[in-house]
């Protein structure tokens, strides 16, 4: 009986992940080789026809390339910030902790208020004698603002996700390192780069990982604030699934996503790994 | 170099300049980055509070004229207060799923050595690097053969296969944190092994699983891509946005966008003290 107790406790959520992970991950593999029945590339040769699907693919690697890497130096800001600060620390990460909370829909309305043509940003504008009439940002004539508006609300939603999971690695990391190095003469920004960010690896892959991830998946800001003018990955499956009714191509495009995903972890675990000796 | 250097008592060196510059940009850091988080949400609740006419005017007004008529024609519209209660349900059952089978596994994973415990942990944290509302696409084929397509069990299964690696990761942390000698102390005096549990553990990890429940509850709720894809009559809040999104007036997105984020704002306060212990061992 004792033996058997661990398996199980582990048991139902074994069996949920059995039916709830692996089945479907199966399911779409097989329906993106798969049409009518028969095993064909047909459903990836209709995605990459389809003039979309560059542009989407390109809008959501860049929107990645773009968005991570401004928050991660964010979040590192945020967390030494927050690190320093001595009274009113709870507060402050409370409030830096907010978005977490946020879904991306709601991200896309927050900056809908802001750069839509009668928003805050025209009026802005308007107060400061910039401008006299009301501009439209989120036109499809001006697709680069679609995009910085894209960019902006995906860097105020998610830096927070970072921060909190960079803060709670900082807080692992013992004291004593960094007083060493202070004694030895380095300066605050050495004891940063040779001290903090080296044993902060475990938990910058982490962060890295969710948020890459979570880029792929951008989908409902880019809705928010552009309709379907902005096509991203995301997006193109939601049409395929829904407007076409074409779960071949849905499925081919969420093993690009896929596909996506597991090499960019891969290539974050690889970057950032962390010898066995060297953990703390 | 360091800030303690300011306590030396000679004045005016390029020394204390250059720490009064560093003051200086620390807590303007702070207080741009503060704004940046505040300053986009009190734009949704200035439009969420002021009358429609309003919302579409221009020039705005940067503070609310608290007219609740936007909020009123929010809450009125055709579908409004269903999605919010379909929200509420699957979010619950969201809740109740993840922690009923996360527990379990995060207090095995925390409790015993026995052979595949390795396996299965990493199994957990594989699942997170896969997307996982794409699920949503295969499974609403497999809903439609059950009967479970377009309700809220369905969309609640997976959204709970979204919090599952969280609630187990996370629980793991918890009572890893709990010392098993409390535990042990409670057998010799008697105890069963359930009771050792009720009685000892639960109670010291009761606050930290409410906060993972919340956690669950909030991925649930701020879900868009699997409820949008999953519901067709049954939408839940964020579904329904999504959808109307294109024939929606702005002060219905407004008022429903502060809808979506009034909640979370309270949830994340409630477990702000869990936010980081909960992260920091999940990380490893």
């Amino acid at each position: 009986m004792a033996r058997a107790l661990p398996y199980l406790l582990l048991l139902p959520a074994s069996l949920f992940l059995l039916v709830f992970f692996f089945y479907p991950f199966g399911l779409v593999v097989v329906e993106s080789m798969t049409r009518g029945g028969e095993w064909t590339t047909e459903n990836f040769t209709r995605m990459t026809g389809h003039w979309k699907f560059s542009t989407a693919f390109w809008n959501t690697i860049w929107l990645t390339a773009i968005v991570v890497p401004v928050q991660l130096i964010m979040a590192l800001t945020m967390a030494s910030l927050v690190q320093k600060l001595k009274t009113g620390r709870s507060g402050l990460l409370y409030i830096f902790a907010i978005p977490l909370g946020i879904s991306d829909l709601a991200a896309g309305l927050v900056w809908l208020a802001i750069f839509e043509q009668s928003g805050f940003l025209n009026s802005i504008l308007h107060a400061f004698g910039i401008i006299d009439r009301p501009q439209l940002f989120l036109g499809y004539q001006s697709l680069w603002v679609i995009f910085l508006a894209v960019v902006l609300a995906e860097i105020w939603r998610a830096t927070a996700i970072m921060m909190v999971i960079i803060v709670a690695g900082m807080g692992l990391i013992p004291k004593e390192y960094n007083e060493a190095a202070e004694v030895f003469g380095a300066s605050r920004w050495q004891r940063f780069t040779k001290v903090t960010l080296p044993l902060l690896r475990p938990s910058l892959q982490t962060a890295l990982i969710l948020r890459i991830l979570m880029a792929f998946e951008v989908f409902a800001v880019v809705v928010a604030l552009g309709g379907t003018t902005l096509p991203v990955l995301m997006g193109e499956t939601f049409q395929w699934q829904f407007q076409l009714q074409d779960r071949g191509v849905a499925a081919a495009y969420a093993m690009v996503i896929l596909g996506l995903s597991v090499a960019f972890s891969l290539v974050v675990l690889r970057l950032l790994h962390v010898p066995k000796g060297a953990r703390i | 170099m360091t800030a303690e250097a300011s306590d030396v008592p000679v004045a005016a060196t390029p020394q204390v300049a250059v720490n009064r510059a560093g003051r200086f940009l620390f807590w303007a850091g702070i207080g741009l980055l503060v704004l940046w988080v505040l300053v986009p949400i009190w734009f949704l609740f200035v439009n969420a509070l002021s009358a429609p006419a309003e919302v579409t005017g221009f020039p705005k007004r940067f503070w609310p004229s608290f007219d609740l008529a936007s909020v009123q024609f929010f809450w009125n519209f055709q579908g409004v207060t269903a999605a919010l209660w379909n929200s509420v349900k699957v979010a619950v059952l969201t809740m109740i799923l993840a922690i009923g089978m996360g527990a379990p596994a995060g207090y095995a994973l925390s409790r015993f050595d026995f052979p595949g415990k390795e396996f299965f942990r990493v199994l957990v944290i594989m699942t997170r690097a896969f997307p996982l509302p794409l699920l949503a696409l295969p499974l609403a084929v497999m809903f439609i053969r059950t009967g479970l397509d377009d309700t809220v069990l369905g969309l609640a299964l997976v959204h709970a296969m979204l919090a599952l690696p969280f609630a187990v990761l996370i629980t793991f942390s918890l009572f890893s944190g709990i010392p098993v000698e409390l535990e042990e102390a409670a057998w010799t005096l008697g105890c069963t092994r359930l009771q050792a549990f009720t009685k000892v553990v639960l109670p010291l990890a009761l606050p930290g699983i409410m906060a993972s429940a919340v956690f669950a509850f909030v991925i649930s709720w701020n879900e868009v891509f699997a409820a949008a894809v999953l519901t067709i009559e049954n939408r839940t809040l964020t579904a329904f946005l999504l959808q109307s999104l294109n024939v929606s007036p702005l002060p219905l997105k407004f008022a429903g966008g502060a809808a979506l984020v009034l909640p979370a704002l309270i949830f994340i306060f409630a477990v702000r003290k869990y936010l980081f212990a909960m992260w920091g061992i999940a990380n490893r």
